[in-house]
């Protein structure tokens, strides 16, 4: 049975129809246009559909939409919304990606970290890692340009 | 794809009413990690999908005097989070630390774990060894299940149509105890364990031992918790409680291990968490959450 709800996407008041069936993940990409969270294994382990929900990283694939009524979801369109971030910038000097299909939910767990704890070590920047799969990069450019961020970090914008 | 009502009640007795009305056919939901994939499997095919997040009883983490309550909302990142888990129960925000990824942690509930009750539930031998029990709710009122008598099989548990988990008690310790977890997987990440071992030991040299993965259900090991008390362990008695403990396993082999490596690692794995627990007990560390394998 369809049902209108309302959450807030990125600052915006979002209303939209969803039947309880249907994933976060997919109404975001298909009824709402944002295509940043990507569908990689569907069931909570390579995070590449992860959102922040009330500012923490969750799986948009194993999350019903209906279960967000009435909360905030951020995605990495709501991050960059007034430009790159550091932590963007810091990606692209680092060359972080290649495919780039595991970047958008690296960058938004990553954001979680560092609005949470500016100055992460290695050790817990590789744990926030752990749950998100890269075939192309091996790890460690990633972990490099979070480290700038993390070591450059003086009161400017995550 | 399968398709099921979605309710949302916002009280414990609206919650129960409705798991009257729907019976088998209705699934309660808190973080989903476990819930949402075996729906999308159709291991399960819940007509009606109750979702206990609206209730705000179920969002307690407190001391109540000689126990932690832990309510079935509560995640593992919460728990993680709390002071009074890191320095009054720090077995428990160690185990927390192993369960899944960061992003599952911040959606996945402690109480999810045990209602899940795979064989290799993390949090599992942990609540084993701090004596931990069930609080389990119905129409009739409400039932404590100790934690030891809570599974009953692979993926099943005590819990019966029309009742609900509504959290878990931890007794508080007075007197100082050591205690550790170790899960072994196939590599550090979000891998399920291949074998998980918890011990305990407090200043009476009582020890608990609790093993996960390699039985139907997360077992204690009592035989050999009998076998060490008032001694204090070291190579040889460990060596002579070895085969007792393993008594109590019985491995299976699957995609993650073979069942002979796995009771062969049992062995390795309860030395090096006996010994953790024991220095821990002396304040000789690892620290609580430093990497045991």
């Amino acid at each position: 049975m369809k049902k209108e709800i309302t959450f807030t996407l990125n600052g915006f008041e979002t209303h939209v129809e969803v039947e309880p069936h249907e994933k976060l993940l997919d109404v975001l990409r298909d009824k709402l246009g944002v295509k940043s969270p990507k569908y990689g294994c569907g069931r909570g382990e390579c995070g590449a559909c992860t959102v922040l929900l009330n500012g923490k990283s969750v799986r948009s694939c194993i999350i019903y939409a209906i279960e967000v009524e009435g909360l905030e979801i951020e995605t990495l369109e709501g991050i960059e919304r007034d430009g790159l971030t550091d932590l963007q910038k810091s990606f692209l000097e680092h060359n972080s990606f290649q495919c780039g299909f595991c970047a958008p939910g690296i960058i938004v767990t990553t954001t979680e970290l560092l609005r949470n704890n500016p100055h992460p070590d290695k050790n817990e920047v590789k744990e926030v890692l752990s749950g998100h799969l890269c075939r192309c990069t091996g790890y460690n450019i990633v972990v490099d340009a979070i480290m700038d961020v993390s070591k450059d970090k003086v009161g400017g914008k995550i | 794809m399968q398709k099921f009502e979605y309710l949302k009640p916002l009280s414990e007795d609206e919650a129960i009413s409705l798991l009257e009305k729907y019976g088998a056919s209705a699934k309660a939901l808190l973080g989903g990690t476990d819930l949402a994939v075996m729906i999308d499997d159709e291991m399960v095919t819940p007509k009606v999908v109750i979702d206990l997040k609206g209730i705000s009883n179920l969002m307690r983490l407190e001391l109540r005097g000689e126990y932690l309550y832990i309510g079935a909302g509560i995640t593992f990142n919460e728990l993680i989070a709390s002071k009074i888990v890191k320095d009054h129960f720090p077995l428990l925000w160690e185990t927390s630390r192993s369960v899944g990824s960061f992003g599952i942690r911040n959606r996945a509930t402690l109480v999810g774990n045990i209602c899940s009750a795979v064989p290799s539930a993390d949090s599992a031998p942990a609540l084993l060894v701090l004596n931990s029990s069930v609080e389990i709710r119905a129409k009739e009122g409400v039932r404590e299940v100790p934690i030891d008598k809570f599974f009953v099989g692979p993926r099943k548990t005590v819990i019966q149509t029309g009742e609900i988990v509504t959290g878990i008690k931890i007794p508080l310790e007075r007197g100082e105890t050591g205690a550790s977890y170790i899960k072994l997987g196939r590599y550090d990440g979000e891998d399920l364990a291949q074998v998980g071992v918890a011990s305990y030991v407090n200043s009476d040299k009582v020890y608990r031992i609790a093993f996960g993965a390699v039985a139907p259900i997360p077992v204690r090991a009592y035989e050999a918790e009998e076998y060490l008390k008032g001694k204090d362990v070291d190579e040889d008695l460990i060596e002579e409680v070895k085969p007792i403990a393993l008594k109590a396993i019985s491995p299976i082999s699957d995609m993650r291990a073979s069942k002979e490596y796995r009771l062969y690692v049992s062995g390795v794995l309860l030395k090096r968490s006996l010994f953790a627990s024991s220095r821990r007990l002396k304040k000789l560390g690892p620290a609580y959450g430093e990497h045991l394998v």
